[in-house]
């Protein structure tokens, strides 16, 4: 008895770590971090609307806040959630590429400013050959500089790329060894504000390639369509109340901007430089354009160069990217969807 | 029946007894492995023996694509040049102020309430001071390790002086020593292998700030590698690259340990 209890031991905590099967199930969870864009989760949390909707389809969303942005989309990748916050790229690179079959249930906006590259005592792009650049590495801003320095004619092989951790980036910039940054709001913002700072490339330049996503994964999705429309639903009640200048919709912001650590200020700052797709027919329009698929092919292409798609991927065409309008790379390995099929029906009035 | 306490494992059964902790661990990690592999073959989350292995062929014994270096390599020198420094930087400064906090009663009176009060501040928590005073590039890191080790060191070898035997000091005195010829002579060579001693055990430490170091802004490194490859969540290669900073680790602590106890034979023979 003791001697199989010592065998069967081990199976046991491995039980712990077997990955959740994707069945039909009545209780799900969904992460996100500290973003402009995402803050509208934590706003309908607070304020019951996922609730509201979860119950509408009889159903249970927990939505659970990580303060680690990567830390979020490698629980969600492992399978402890059955949907996270993320931009485009990391959806492809982290959970597509490691063989999670997701969906982008929700676009939820587009950086219009939110990214950008600075320069001290710089006002071109172009001077920045040669220099260290410091940035988080194989991140959005990784993008943002590959693709500004596209625009001045340099590549990567012109500067130096120092990873740094964003948490650390203003006070890098402070220092007089940096003299270059690439980062994101609200650091950007920061950044800014230090003297001789000069805002030389910002992803207004590249409008629509750095997306926020609701993701979620495919097999849970297809299996629980309740799911999709219930999150959905809570999304642009959500949307339609922040907007506008009402006493809700100040409401509404002032929360946000006050979980965000910031105040309605500094948060409607943000959300100037962040094209949110408040109407659901908006973002079916992006979602269904040409313009998307251009955009993921140019960030596979990125990704695959730096390795991100896995050291075993042939080409950046390993992953298959499924749009509305096509299909890019491998469509016998499409482990990244953009849908929109519950974004339609919330056009519609169909939740 | 003789009483548990006091039976002893032959050598063979402490081999066994040792190594059975590692051998259960590693079960779990394949049998949790294959599960999950045998799910989705592209899961990042817990690769296999296999895959680790590929990883490491990858990192340590193919030139890199983008620049033609063995990555592993380049990051391991990186890292040990660092911690080098930085722990023998601190070793040295523990040393000097341990001793003469330790000997000199007015610089005790006038540095020990000070050292006291550094080592109790978190180095990571005065980052944005560190940055701007030390910058970003080697310094930085060196000074993380040295900030974060030495205080604590400091007065552990003050402590250690402090204990060296009255009747000592006092005999050296009445055979007509002065205050330098004690420390040289008598302190010194006594406080060598507890400084020794203490270098081994602040090493861990020291490894932690190195990483934090150089997960905060870094181009090379042990911990930098890790911090990279986690944006992609790729543990083929955390895990090696975790194995070989404790095999490293493991090696230097060795190493320390066989200096003092060649250089030292007399403080380890007194059971210490």
């Amino acid at each position: 008895m003791r001697s199989k209890l010592l065998t069967a031991l081990p199976f046991i905590a491995a039980a712990g770590m077997l990955p959740g099967t994707a069945l039909a199930k009545d209780e799900f969870s969904v992460c996100w971090s500290i973003y402009v864009g995402w803050m509208p989760w934590d706003y309908g949390d607070a304020e019951g609307i996922v609730d509201k909707w979860a119950d509408k389809y009889d159903i249970e969303i927990d939505v659970v806040q990580i303060n680690d942005y990567i830390e979020s989309i490698n629980q969600y990748t492992s399978g402890r959630f059955d949907g996270c916050t993320m931009t485009n790229m990391d959806a492809l690179t982290i959970p597509a590429s490691g063989g999670v079959d997701s969906t982008a249930l929700v676009v939820g906006d587009f950086s219009d400013g939110n990214d950008g590259i600075v320069m001290k005592n710089e006002d071109d792009l172009a001077e920045i050959e040669g220099k260290r650049v410091n940035l988080v590495e194989l991140s959005v801003s990784h993008y943002l500089l590959a693709r500004g320095l596209e625009s001045v004619g340099l590549s990567e092989r012109d500067i130096e790329v120092v990873n740094t951790a964003d948490a650390d980036i203003v006070s890098a910039f402070a220092t007089p060894d940096v003299s270059s940054v690439v980062t994101w709001n609200p650091q950007l913002s920061s950044v800014l504000e230090q003297p001789n700072a000069n805002l030389v490339f910002d992803s207004s330049q590249i409008p629509g390639e750095i997306m926020d996503l609701m993701v979620v994964n495919t097999e849970t999705l297809e299996a629980n369509p309740k799911f999709g429309k219930a999150l959905t639903g809570a999304w642009y009640e959500i949307m339609a109340r922040m907007q506008g200048d009402d006493e809700t919709a100040i409401e509404a912001r002032t929360h946000m901007a006050n979980a965000a650590g910031t105040d309605l200020e500094g948060y409607e700052a943000q959300l100037e430089a962040t094209n949110m797709f408040h109407d659901p027919s908006e973002a079916v329009d992006f979602t269904r354009s040409d313009q998307l698929l251009e955009t993921m092919q140019n960030v596979a292409e990125f990704s695959f160069r730096h390795g991100l798609l896995g050291q075993g991927a042939p080409s950046a065409e390993a992953v298959g990217i499924e749009t509305p309008s096509g299909t890019y790379g491998n469509e016998g390995n499409v482990n990244l969807r953009f849908t929109d099929k519950y974004m339609q029906q919330a056009a519609d009035g169909e939740l | 029946m003789k009483k548990l306490i006091n039976r002893q494992p032959n050598r063979y059964a402490r081999w066994f007894l040792g190594l059975l902790p590692f051998a259960l661990l590693l079960a779990i990690y394949i049998g949790a492995s294959s599960a999950r592999l045998a799910e989705n073959p592209d899961d990042p989350l817990l690769p296999s023996l296999t895959q680790m292995a590929e990883a490491v062929e990858r990192m340590a014994f193919e030139p890199s694509k983008r620049s033609g270096d063995y990555l592993l390599l380049q990051d391991t020198l990186a890292s040990l040049q660092r911690l080098g420094i930085g722990i023998g930087v601190s070793a040295a400064l523990a040393l000097i102020f341990g001793i003469a906090n330790g000997a000199i009663p007015y610089v005790r009176a006038t540095l020990s309430p000070l050292v006291v009060g550094i080592s109790l501040v978190p180095p990571m928590a005065i980052l944005p001071i560190l940055f701007i005073v030390f910058g970003l590039q080697e310094l930085a890191k060196v000074m993380l390790i040295i900030i974060g080790v030495t205080p604590f060191m400091i007065r552990d070898m003050q402590q250690r002086t402090l204990e060296i035997p009255e009747e000592q000091i006092i005999k050296m005195q009445t055979l007509g020593a002065n205050t330098w010829q004690t420390i040289t002579r008598l302190m010194l060579p006594q406080i060598m292998p507890r400084l020794l001693a203490t270098t081994r055990l602040a090493l861990g430490t020291a490894w932690l700030f190195l990483i934090a170091a150089e997960a905060i802004a870094a181009t090379e490194g042990l911990g930098y590698r890790i911090f990279l490859v986690r944006r992609y969540l790729s543990m083929d290669v955390i895990l090696p690259y975790v194995l070989w900073i404790t095999l490293l680790a493991l090696v230097i602590d060795f190493l320390l340990n066989r200096w003092s106890r060649w250089r030292y034979p007399w403080f380890h023979a007194t059971g210490q």
